[in-house]
């Protein structure tokens, strides 16, 4: 490699980084706790213990639970969805607010979660939801509470990212022409020592990191993803109701659900919009689907079903764009292979945490920093 | 790793083949957990450990490479 090519990757190196350093770190930070996410909420929240039920308890129509979930809130609220949660197979959870889609940006008003043991139609638990530590570092990690504008942000720092790591890998190739793999020079002084961590610890963990970063860039295009969908597959699959009159009368949640459950008899049912959603358009309950393997448990089908008559309209696959999304959140967070798995992606965490500090340490004690600083246009390798 | 006794200059492949058969094992970890479950799962922690206890290895007291 020319000298002048390599001044050119050092300085791309150096600059992704150093833009991109303070976030870099903060979503290490809170990615952390995000990779444990369920086991640490179960800890701060614990779940209620369901009671045995009598056999022959008689089932409550879910509808009933919707009226009575509506009943405790004030007048005007409406149900925007319901879900079944995959760790407590028997509960619903009912979700009720003073709108039926979420605003744009802020909190969605009134939002509360209400908590159903479904074989007896025992209320559970009824409030709004969570706002502690979690919420806290997810808040962190996707948006920096600033909505689209923070997320579209952080998926220009992961962009930086794996500029860094592309640059990293061509910068590493002419410091190691002269040095065994992982050579660690610990009597050259702290700079050297560093120096030689920061190429290990990088090189070694180059794919993970890659990976992470790729999908966390994935990630933050979810709502356009979203948009996209609704706006061309979705639009079609309900284009024969645009001129249809607006919906007077839906049909009780358990038609909708009844007619959901045949249609897709060997998928997990785990979500239910109402009409009225981005997602369902204001004729139709949208039901959504996942599979039934590892693999397909990570990807969503909706069908559609409309609320007039309770009758199946469309069912799809999702389109590609969707599904890399999908996939893209297991293979960021960690959470898909059980507990050695998030241990692992917590060390490579860490692992990373060390590589951006020496860097940042290799750049602050650069030899002939403060030459270059005064001298400014040379470049420094 | 053979040890370069001089100084010598190492070729693209001798720099690049421990990290690159470490990004094989790495991505075969990423995907195994992802498409299946049990010993899937295990596979996946056993390739993505390998980067772990690589740098524990090359990092262990008294050692300034990892003679792998």
């Amino acid at each position: 490699m020319k000298p002048r090519t390599l001044r050119v990757w050092i300085w791309l190196h150096k600059w992704s980084s150093l833009v991109s350093m303070l976030f870099l770190l903060m979503l290490c930070l809170t990615g952390l706790p995000l990779i444990s996410h369920e086991e640490i909420e179960h800890w701060l929240d614990p779940h209620p213990e369901l009671e045995a039920v009598a056999p022959g308890t008689p089932r409550p129509a879910l509808e009933d639970l919707v009226q009575e979930a509506l009943s405790a809130q004030s007048a005007n609220h409406v149900v925007p969805f319901v879900f079944f949660p995959g760790d407590e197979p028997e509960a619903v959870v009912i979700a009720t607010a003073a709108t039926i889609k979420p605003p744009a940006t802020g909190d969605w008003e009134g939002l509360h979660f209400h908590q159903f043991d479904q074989r007896n139609g025992k209320l559970l638990g009824q409030e709004p939801p969570a706002r502690g530590f979690m919420y806290f570092m997810l808040r962190l990690h996707v948006d920096m509470f600033l909505h689209l504008p923070g997320t579209l942000f952080l998926g220009a720092m992961g962009l930086l990212l794996i500029v860094a790591v592309v640059s990293g890998v061509v910068v590493y190739t002419p410091f190691m022409r002269k040095l065994d793999f992982a050579t660690i020079r610990a009597a050259r002084g702290p700079r050297v020592l560093w120096l030689d961590l920061h190429n290990l610890l990088g090189i070694v963990t180059l794919a993970w990191v890659s990976v992470v970063g790729l999908t966390g860039v994935i990630s933050t295009l979810a709502q356009p993803a979203a948009s996209l969908w609704q706006g061309t597959e979705l639009a079609e699959m309900i284009a024969p109701y645009k001129d249809a009159p607006p919906l007077t009368q839906r049909v009780p949640l358990d038609v909708a659900l009844a007619t959901a459950r045949e249609t897709a008899p060997d998928m997990r049912l785990v979500a239910m919009h109402f009409p009225g959603r981005d997602s369902s358009g204001d004729h139709h309950y949208s039901a959504i689907f996942v599979g039934n393997t590892p693999l397909t448990s990570r990807l969503i089908k909706p069908a559609l079903i409309d609320a007039q008559t309770g009758a199946l309209t469309d069912i799809r696959e999702m389109p590609w764009y969707v599904k890399v999304l999908y996939l893209s959140k297991p293979l960021h967070f960690g959470d898909y292979g059980g507990l050695p798995l998030k241990i692992i992606w917590a060390l490579l965490t860490l692992i990373t945490i060390v590589v951006l500090g020496s860097g940042i340490y290799l750049w602050l004690r650069k030899p002939g920093r403060a030459r270059a600083a005064s001298a400014p246009g040379r470049g420094q390798a | 790793m053979s040890r370069t006794s001089g100084r010598q200059r190492q070729s693209l492949w001798a720099i690049f083949r421990v990290p690159v058969l470490l990004a094989v094992l790495s991505i075969i970890g990423l995907v195994s957990a992802l498409v299946g479950d049990e010993l899937w799962d295990v596979l996946s922690w056993v390739m993505l450990g390998v980067p772990i206890v690589l740098i524990a290895w090359c990092l262990r007291p008294g050692r300034s490479a990892c003679n792998l």
